[in-house]
C-alpha cells in the first residue's frame, strides 16, 4: 500500500465522490413519491379529471427530478471528464 | 471551460478505468478528424445518429406529404393517412389547450417538429444508435431555441415591460435574472441527464453481464429507459417549452 500514485489517489477519491454525489437521488425520490401519492388521491376524489391530473403530476415530477440530475451530472463529470486530473 | 469542452467533444470516450478489460461502450466515439478555422473537430457518433434520424424523418415527411396530396376526399382514408391525421390533430390540440386558442395554433409547427425529433432521438437507443440527446451539445441547442422563443415573444407581447418586470421588487432582481438564465440550463440538463443515465445503464449491462443473460433481460430495461423514459421526457420538454412561452402572452 506504500506506492499509490498521485493519479491513482485522485481517481479513487473521484470514484468515492461520485458515489457520494448520487446521494442527491434521495430528495427527488421522496418528492416524486409524494407527488404520485397526491396524484393517486386526486384521481380517487375526481376520476373524471384523470388526464389533467396525470399531465400535471408528470410535469411536476420531471421538474422535481432536476436536482437529482445535477447530482448525476457531477458524478458523471467526476468519473469520465475529470477536471482534477488536469491539475496534476 | 475544460470540463465543458471535454464533455462536448467526446471526453466521455476515454473511460480510463472501465475499458481496460471489459467491453463497456457508451461514450461519444470520434470517427473522422478535420480542421476548420484552426480548431480540430471530429465526426462523432452523435452526428451519425443525428443524420440517420434526420434522413428517416425526411423520408417520412415526404411520404406523408405525397399521401396527403394524393388523398381522395370521397374515399375512406387508409391506415397511414389516419395515423398522420391523428398525429397532427393531437399536436394541434396539445398546443391549443396549453397556449390558448388565440396564440396556440401558430406554435403547432414548432412544437410538432420538436416533439417528433426528440421522441425519435430518445427512442433511437432501441435500434442500436447512441441517442443524440445523450450529448450535451444537442440538448443545449434545443434549450437555447426555447430560450430565444421565450424572450422574442416576451418583447413582442409585453414590449418594454418584459425588461422592467425583472426589476419589479428591486431587491429580488438578481434572483429574477438568475432564474431567467437558469431556464435553458435546467431544461437541457434534464433531458441530457435522463437520456444519458439510460444510455450508461444499458452500456454497463451490455458490457458487464454474461452473454446468456443478455438474451432476454435487456428487453425490459429497453422498454423502460428508451421507450417509457424517452417518451415522458419528450412530453415534459415540449410541455415546459409551451408553458414558458405562454407565460409571455399574459398581461
Amino acid at each position: 500500500m506504500s506506492n499509490i500514485t498521485n493519479e491513482g489517489l485522485i481517481l479513487a477519491c473521484s470514484a468515492i465522490g461520485a458515489g457520494l454525489a448520487m446521494i442527491a437521488g434521495i430528495g427527488p425520490g421522496i418528492g416524486q413519491g409524494i407527488a404520485a401519492g397526491q396524484g393517486a388521491a386526486a384521481v380517487g376524489r375526481n376520476p373524471g379529471a384523470k388526464g389533467d391530473i396525470m399531465s400535471t403530476m408528470l410535469l411536476g415530477q420531471a421538474v422535481a427530478e432536476t436536482t437529482g440530475l445535477y447530482g448525476f451530472a457531477v458524478a458523471i463529470i467526476l468519473l469520465f471528464a475529470n477536471p482534477l486530473l488536469g491539475k496534476l | 471551460m475544460k470540463i465543458g469542452s471535454t464533455l462536448l467533444s467526446g471526453g466521455l470516450a476515454n473511460l480510463g478505468v472501465l475499458t481496460q478489460d471489459s467491453e463497456v461502450t457508451f461514450g461519444v466515439n470520434g470517427y473522422l478528424k478535420y480542421h476548420l478555422f484552426g480548431h480540430e473537430f471530429e465526426l462523432t457518433t452523435t452526428h451519425i445518429s443525428l443524420l440517420i434520424i434526420m434522413v428517416t424523418l425526411l423520408i417520412f415527411a415526404l411520404v406523408a406529404n405525397r399521401a396527403i396530396k394524393k388523398a381522395d376526399p370521397d374515399k375512406v382514408p387508409g391506415p397511414f393517412l389516419n395515423m398522420i391525421e391523428y398525429m397532427v390533430e393531437t399536436i394541434d390540440n396539445l398546443t391549443k389547450t396549453n397556449m390558448g386558442e388565440k396564440h396556440g395554433y401558430k406554435f403547432a409547427n414548432y412544437i410538432g417538429t420538436l416533439f417528433i425529433f426528440v421522441l425519435f432521438s430518445n427512442i433511437s437507443g432501441l435500434f442500436g444508435l447512441r441517442p443524440p440527446t445523450a450529448d450535451y451539445g444537442v440538448t443545449l441547442g434545443l434549450a437555447m431555441i426555447t430560450f430565444f422563443l421565450i424572450h422574442y415573444n416576451g418583447f413582442k407581447y409585453q414590449k418594454s415591460k418584459h425588461v422592467t418586470n425583472l426589476f419589479k421588487p428591486i431587491l429580488l432582481s438578481p434572483i429574477n435574472i438568475i432564474g431567467e438564465i437558469a431556464t435553458p440550463i435546467s431544461m437541457s440538463l434534464r433531458l441530457f441527464g435522463n437520456v444519458l443515465s439510460g444510455t450508461v445503464m444499458m452500456g454497463l449491462i451490455y458490457g458487464l453481464l454474461p452473454k446468456i443473460i443478455l438474451l432476454f433481460w435487456p428487453g425490459v430495461l429497453h422498454a423502460y429507459f428508451d421507450v417509457f423514459s424517452g417518451a415522458i421526457q419528450t412530453y415534459v420538454f415540449c410541455m415546459l417549452t409551451m408553458v414558458f412561452i405562454s407565460q409571455q402572452f399574459e398581461e
